[in-house]
């Protein structure tokens, strides 16, 4: 174990190459990034630069082909496929671009699965839906289905269900990607005021630079899977 | 994921894809209704068949002889002859089969040909003695008028066919006597050295010899009956003619045996040419059967007869359950494709619960719970569907039976085991048939699902 104190996420040489046929795809090639515990982190990169990937496999959806991940004291890339799901489950919060909610469930039920599959009693998960649902504003929408939300309202929705088992990481994948400039502006200050009154590490990765330089305290840019900057803000 | 979790996101799952799934669902209950039908029918004609058989006391039925008998009964003998004279079949040997594990009761088989005459005309027939326990075996069930009042009752019951033959009304013969007449042996005394005859025993048993009579004898019919229950079983013939064995054995008819056993007989006391040993049932006859032989004597059953029928209806039934699971094969396919196009609908989900943590067993194990509540509804649906096909065989049956003028019959049988056993079976294949996509939809890879759409 080599993460440091104060350390959330470290990833080490960390490569992730494809094989398509006798070609070798570098998505994410030889990067090395330390995010600390409360930072507000921001990948950003064109597409296919590779922001993604490395976000994916620093939540512990995918495992590196090169290096090495270190989160939550351990080695990602050493830990079996339970300790993985584990980690994503109790450790980790997801944010996608195109929200993921399960259409034929309603919010409450939405926000209520990650507590399921962390098997949270179920006199305690009322309680914990509700406070994250009233944490994004939306308690009001318990019975609703995402069919009938607005984008923002969705996004929200996703963030409530991202945080209810209480992640220490919460890792957003272009959020304000399927949504208009003020709604997208609205999510982004919800993950701040999260950041800022929960002490969450949030990893974010977009491509929209000014939004990245509004929020984010650091500013990582990426391309063709190698890390070209890294910026803290003043 | 907890249990009831799993069940509950499993229902609501089911409940989705509602068209596709109750089709499914319906696929292994059709499945389960063929296996559990053909299998009914299997059961009920075995126990039919049973029935039938036990009833007619054929099959628990041990006949005892003395070897010498049988040795004579073969024509070319491979075996050399003995050298001592063979055990005789007498009352001390009676006593002693009366007295072995498991037998009901041992009692001398008497049948002899004879003629009887009704309103002065003459007809030949055979006469069979019925032991008393006859009375509770079942085997008289069907019998047009009534058993014997009693063990010592000149009564007689007739097949149908001699019935036929006195009057063109059998049941009108019911309480009219019959004469039957017949040859009685009356034993003489033993001959002194000089030659002289002595005087014969009451019970014509004695060893010097005896003399025929002819006899005649009232009965008064009691019954008709379709067939001797154990016809043709340790004698010559079916009994046309059937009295109770207390009167037959009175009679002291003359029978084949006797002018053998008056040559050879040496110490006065009567023996048997055979004696039927009852067992308590059809499965104790081989021990009873092997315990005789230790007494030195020769034994006849159907014993093989019970095992080729058993192995018969094991044949049967396992063709049956061939053809019958045949519909639940195609529906187990059919589970595997509801399942695999599940996965494929439900891609981008499964990378969801993937991404929020759900381990790769908790995606199986969904997909299994989906499968085997498809099995438990199916194979339940299916018991019951197989009933009442079996319902309805049976009243199709005795309806044809009916107009045939034939009793009704229980051809159908569907005991608990069976049922449980089609639900278990059904949940079982299931599971089975969910294996592949519950493997498949948990080694998906979480960013592929999710890239999905």
């Amino acid at each position: 174990m080599t993460a440091s104190t104060g350390v959330a996420v470290r990833a080490e040489r960390v490569s992730r190459h494809y094989e398509m046929g006798t070609a070798v795809i570098r998505a994410v090639d030889d990067v090395t990034l330390e995010v600390r515990s409360g930072e507000f982190v921001a990948l950003l990169g064109s597409s296919g630069s590779g922001k993604s990937t490395l976000l994916n496999l620093m939540a512990g959806l995918d495992r590196p082909t090169g290096g090495a991940i270190f989160a939550d004291g351990r080695n990602l890339s050493e830990l079996s496929s339970l300790e993985l799901a584990r980690y994503r489950s109790k450790t980790v919060g997801m944010v996608f671009q195109s929200f993921n909610l399960l259409p034929r469930m309603t919010l409450e039920e939405n926000v209520e699965l990650p507590l399921r599959l962390a098997e949270v009693d179920r006199a305690e998960r009322g309680k914990r839906v509700a406070d994250a649902l009233e944490r994004v504003r939306l308690e009001k929408r318990l019975s609703h289905r995402p069919s009938e939300l607005s984008g923002g309202e969705q996004q929200r929705a996703a963030l409530a269900r991202a945080l209810v088992n209480r992640p220490t990481l919460l890792f957003a994948d272009e959020p304000t990607g399927n949504l208009d400039s003020a709604t997208g502006e609205s999510i982004m200050l919800l993950l701040k005021e999260i950041q800022q009154t929960l002490g969450m590490t949030i990893v974010m990765v977009t491509h929209e630079r000014p939004l990245a330089e509004r929020f984010a305290n650091r500013i990582v840019s990426l391309a063709d899977g190698k890390l070209l900057n890294d910026g803290v803000k003043s | 994921m907890k249990a009831g979790d799993l069940a509950e996101l499993a229902l609501r799952n089911l409940r989705e894809a509602v068209l596709r799934n109750s089709l499914t669902t319906l696929g292994v209950a059709v499945g389960v209704a063929s296996l559990v039908a053909m299998l009914s029918l299997g059961v009920g004609l075995q126990e039919l068949a049973t029935r039938r058989l036990s009833n007619s006391g054929l099959f628990d039925t041990v006949i005892v002889m003395p070897r010498r008998n049988l040795q004579e009964m073969r024509r070319i003998s491979t075996t050399p002859a003995p050298t001592k004279e063979p055990r005789a079949l007498d009352d001390d040997a009676r006593k002693e089969l009366e007295r072995l594990p498991n037998v009901v009761e041992v009692y001398p088989q008497i049948r002899f040909p004879t003629e009887v005459r009704y309103n002065g005309v003459p007809y030949s027939t055979i006469v069979a003695g019925v032991p008393e326990s006859a009375r509770g075996n079942g085997a008289y069930d069907g019998i047009q008028g009534n058993f014997f009042s009693g063990p010592n009752a000149d009564e007689a019951i007739l097949q149908i066919e001699l019935a036929k033959d006195l009057a063109a009304q059998p049941s009108t013969l019911i309480g009219k006597d019959l004469v039957v007449r017949y040859a009685e042996r009356q034993a003489l005394a033993p001959q002194s050295p000089s030659g002289d005859a002595g005087e014969g025993d009451a019970n014509g048993s004695g060893a010097g010899g005896f003399s025929i009579v002819p006899r005649e004898k009232k009965l008064r019919i009691v019954g008709i009956i379709e067939t001797e229950p154990a016809a043709g079983f340790g004698g010559f013939g079916s009994g046309r003619l059937l009295i109770p064995l207390e009167v037959a054995s009175a009679l002291r008819v003359a029978q084949v045996n006797d002018l053998r056993d008056a040559v050879r007989a040496t110490d006065g006391k009567p023996r048997y040419a055979s004696l039927t040993v009852r067992a308590k049932s059809p499965s104790r006859v081989e021990a009873i059967e092997t315990a005789i032989k230790g007494m030195g004597f020769g034994t006849f059953s159907l014993l093989d007869a019970t095992r080729n029928l058993r192995l018969f209806f094991t044949i049967f039934d396992l063709l049956l359950a061939i053809f019958g699971s045949l519909a639940l094969a195609v529906a187990t396919l059919g589970i595997i494709n509801t399942l695999v196009m599940a996965i494929l609908e439900r891609r981008r989900e499964i990378g969801i619960l993937k991404a929020l943590g759900a381990a790769d067993r908790d995606v199986k194990q969904l997909f299994f719970v989906e499968a085997g509540v498809m099995g438990l509804l199916g194979g339940t649906l299916g018991a019951g569907l197989g009933w009442m096909i079996g319902r309805a065989i049976t009243i199709g049956t005795n309806l044809y039976l009916k107009r045939q003028g034939l009793p009704g019959a229980h051809v159908f049988s569907v005991p608990w085991w069976l049922v449980l056993g089609a639900i278990a079976f059904a949940v079982i294949v299931s599971l089975a048939a969910g294996l592949y996509p519950a493997t498949r939809a948990a080694r998906l890879n979480p960013v592929e699902a999710l890239r999905y759409e």
